[in-house]
């Protein structure tokens, strides 16, 4: 906890600073025009944040059915002790979405980083063009880029299986790579749909990379760097602040991984239960069977779960993100 | 420095400044080849998705990998289907009229006046001539059969009124998070952002809860409302952009007497359109893929559903006609793909503020 509060005592210190000279007398006077602004959120925070959070954690003691609400009744921790001891869905849909982050999140990582190092390489021509290609799949909306990759990859008629086939290997058909049948693969089916919008974290990454200073690579070249060692000892630890950001953003996201499976397999789980993500599991509960305090008592066992990724991610900072002095 | 330079040095000089040019060249061309290759594998998706949506249900479900049809030709008022005829001269393609086991008659159809044609041969091992045919059919199907005026209207109903609550009420906030001093400030500023990280599940069960107990579920309104109270995302994007504007602005507003409201709207928000389209867009993609919400809340009243949840039951229901749902698909992409291309700076530089100022 104490990096985090750290980076953000850091960041805010700045912001103070930044912010006294730029406030003049007059503003000072109108402080009190800061809370009429803010108010939309403030309301807004209040009734749909704090409200509902402080209602989830009371829910999360109840026994309530949505159908019968004047049957709710207290149980204390019963709720708690059914998710964490007695539910065995509950662990098997984390091995699921865990196993899921454990093979997307690096591999949608690597590339978007490299894609954003061929985007900024001096000698591609044609950036903006390549730029807008790379980028164009990710505002096809989740719906439609779902439907399209169930098709390309299906193991008959996709083109994949097709292409692949063409490598010799017996892919297409019954006894072909079976994307959405095979239990094994399944994370890696999903990994490609998931890569396929990495447009954001290409375009952030070709930033960071155009803003390493030239002066570094100068440098490292009078030294006699080659491209591995500028590469590791300049361009990473340069963009590591990004790909940090990427990180904890791409977490969050993946451990409330839904639509796509949710779109393709509903809650069935199909294949043998690999696509029982958490989230299809909460809202199984919550919202299919109407179970009000169990769903509540799920949702904040992913609070906490995000909450610990978090925490430990930044944890993880101090020992490769680099902040040079002059990075907001 | 020139006319210190031998003429023996200077051609070295010119010959290794050659070599140093073919090898730029050398490495431009792979390196673009590189990108090249990669942007195919990248874009094919959408190519398949839009060669699909064009076949017949029978092409689509196994299929040559174009939608192509078996040629025919009409002769004398019947039609006859095109082979592969190897000649003399060739190969030309001719309709089959009569088939006879060792030697057939055909017809070219370049010159029908010309008649028959015999052919010493066997029929059986010709190809027959395929030509392309694209089953436009499938997009009215499709259209009709989703009822899409429908789903893209609610979709667009829902983009646009949340765009303009969350919008306005987001450059509220952030114009008094970047200009007015006040006690807790950046606390209040941790907390929007701590915002972005909170799993949204949290919130959910209670809300639905309180929502149907007061009649809201089937309805749009728990998706709208709350979007008019700001949002981290938008607030930080428009908060950086206000940042950048010079206060000398506001001053003199402040000294022709403009209170701080009229300020806002008569001289930052002219300034801020940059941002402001930016975080629009933004908001438009979100409200065209937002799932989740309209899943829980508009599950039971399809008279109500937008397109991420309409093309969803679809899909469910038309499993066997992949061309159809192709072609759904397609429409569903068109408009954000579209929209994207004429506003790309703005968003791509949108994105960029968000990402590398956080």
């Amino acid at each position: 906890m104490s990096t985090v509060n750290e980076v953000t005592d850091e960041a805010s210190r700045k912001r103070f600073r930044r912010a006294k000279s730029d406030l003049g007398a007059l503003e000072r006077k109108n402080g009190r025009y800061g809370w009429i602004f803010i108010s939309p959120w403030l309301i807004g925070f209040f009734l749909f944040y704090l409200l509902p959070m402080a209602a989830s954690a009371f829910f999360s003691m109840l026994d309530f059915q949505l159908s019968v609400p004047d049957e709710a009744t207290f149980i204390g921790a019963d709720n708690w002790r059914r998710a964490l001891f007695n539910d065995p869905n509950v662990w098997r849909s984390w091995v699921v979405t865990l196993r899921f982050a454990v093979i997307n999140l690096p591999l949608g990582l690597a590339v978007a980083f490299g894609f954003a190092l061929l985007l900024n390489s001096e000698y591609l021509r044609g950036k903006n063009l390549f730029r807008t290609l790379f980028y164009a799949p990710s505002v096809v909306p989740f719906i439609a880029a779902t439907l399209i990759f169930s098709q390309v990859l299906n193991s008959q008629s996709g083109w994949v299986n097709r292409i692949i086939a063409l490598f010799g290997v017996d892919a297409v058909g019954i006894d072909g790579i079976r994307w959405f049948d095979n239990p094994t693969l399944i994370p890696i089916t999903f990994t490609f749909i998931g890569i396929w919008g990495v447009g954001n974290a290409i375009l952030i990454n070709l930033a960071g990379l155009q803003g390493v200073p030239t002066s570094l690579y100068e440098s490292a070249a009078i030294d006699g760097a080659g491209w591995w060692r500028r590469m590791w000892n300049i361009t990473i630890p340069m963009v590591s602040p990004v790909i940090f950001y990427n990180l904890v953003l791409g977490l969050v996201g993946l451990l409330q991984y839904f639509l796509q499976p949710f779109v393709l397999n509903g809650t069935t789980g199909y294949p043998e239960g690999a696509t029982n993500f958490y989230m299809i599991y909460f809202y199984k509960q919550a919202f299919q069977f109407a179970q009000m305090g169990y769903g509540a008592t799920l949702a904040w066992i992913l609070f906490f779960v995000a909450l610990v990724f978090t925490i430990v991610t930044f944890g993880t900072a101090r020992y490769w993100v680099y902040y040079s002095g002059d990075s907001t | 420095m020139k006319p210190m330079v031998t003429r023996r040095e200077s051609t070295a000089f010119d010959e290794a400044a050659a070599r140093l040019k073919r090898r730029r060249l050398l490495r431009q061309w792979v390196v673009t080849m590189v990108a090249l290759a990669l942007a195919s594998v990248w874009l094919m998706p959408l190519l398949y998705a839009g060669v699909t949506s064009l076949k017949t249900r029978t092409q689509a479900a196994d299929s040559p990998i174009l939608p192509t049809e078996i040629a025919v030709f009409e002769y004398e008022g019947r039609e006859y289907e095109v082979y592969e005829v190897p000649v003399d001269g060739g190969i030309e393609s001719w309709a089959l009229v009569n088939k006879g086991r060792e030697s057939s008659e055909f017809v070219d159809p370049n010159d029908p006046e010309a008649g028959l044609i015999l052919w010493e041969g066997r029929w059986r091992t010709l190809e027959p001539a395929r030509s392309i045919s694209f089953a436009w059919g499938n997009y009215p199907e499709a259209w009709e059969k989703i009822n899409f005026p429908r789903l893209l209207g609610w979709t667009v109903f829902y983009a646009t009124i949340t765009l303009i609550g969350a919008v306005s009420s987001s450059a509220l906030v952030a114009y008094g998070f970047a200009r007015f001093k006040f006690r807790g400030r950046g606390v209040l500023f941790m907390v929007l952002m701590a915002t972005i990280i909170l799993p949204p599940a949290v919130t959910q069960v209670p809300s639905y809860a309180f929502f149907s107990w007061i009649g809201w579920t089937g309805t749009w309104l728990p998706l709208i409302v709350p979007q008019f109270f700001a949002n981290a995302y938008n607030v930080f994007l428009l908060r950086q952009y206000f940042l950048t504007i010079p206060n000398e602005m506001e001053q003199a507003a402040a000294v022709d007497g403009a209170g701080p409201l009229k300020t806002f709207v008569a001289v930052i928000l002219p300034q801020a359109i940059p941002a402001m389209t930016a975080v629009s867009l933004f908001h438009f993609f979100f409200a065209w893929n937002d799932f989740f919400g309209p899943l829980i809340y508009l599950v039971s009243n399809r008279d109500l559903q937008p397109i991420s949840v309409g093309l969803t039951l679809f899909n469910g229901v038309y499993d066997t006609e992949p061309q159809l749902i192709m072609a759904a698909s397609f429409i569903t992409l068109v408009i954000p793909l579209v929209i994207f291309f004429f506003a790309q700076r703005i968003f791509i530089q949108g994105i960029v503020i968000t990402g590398v100022d956080k």
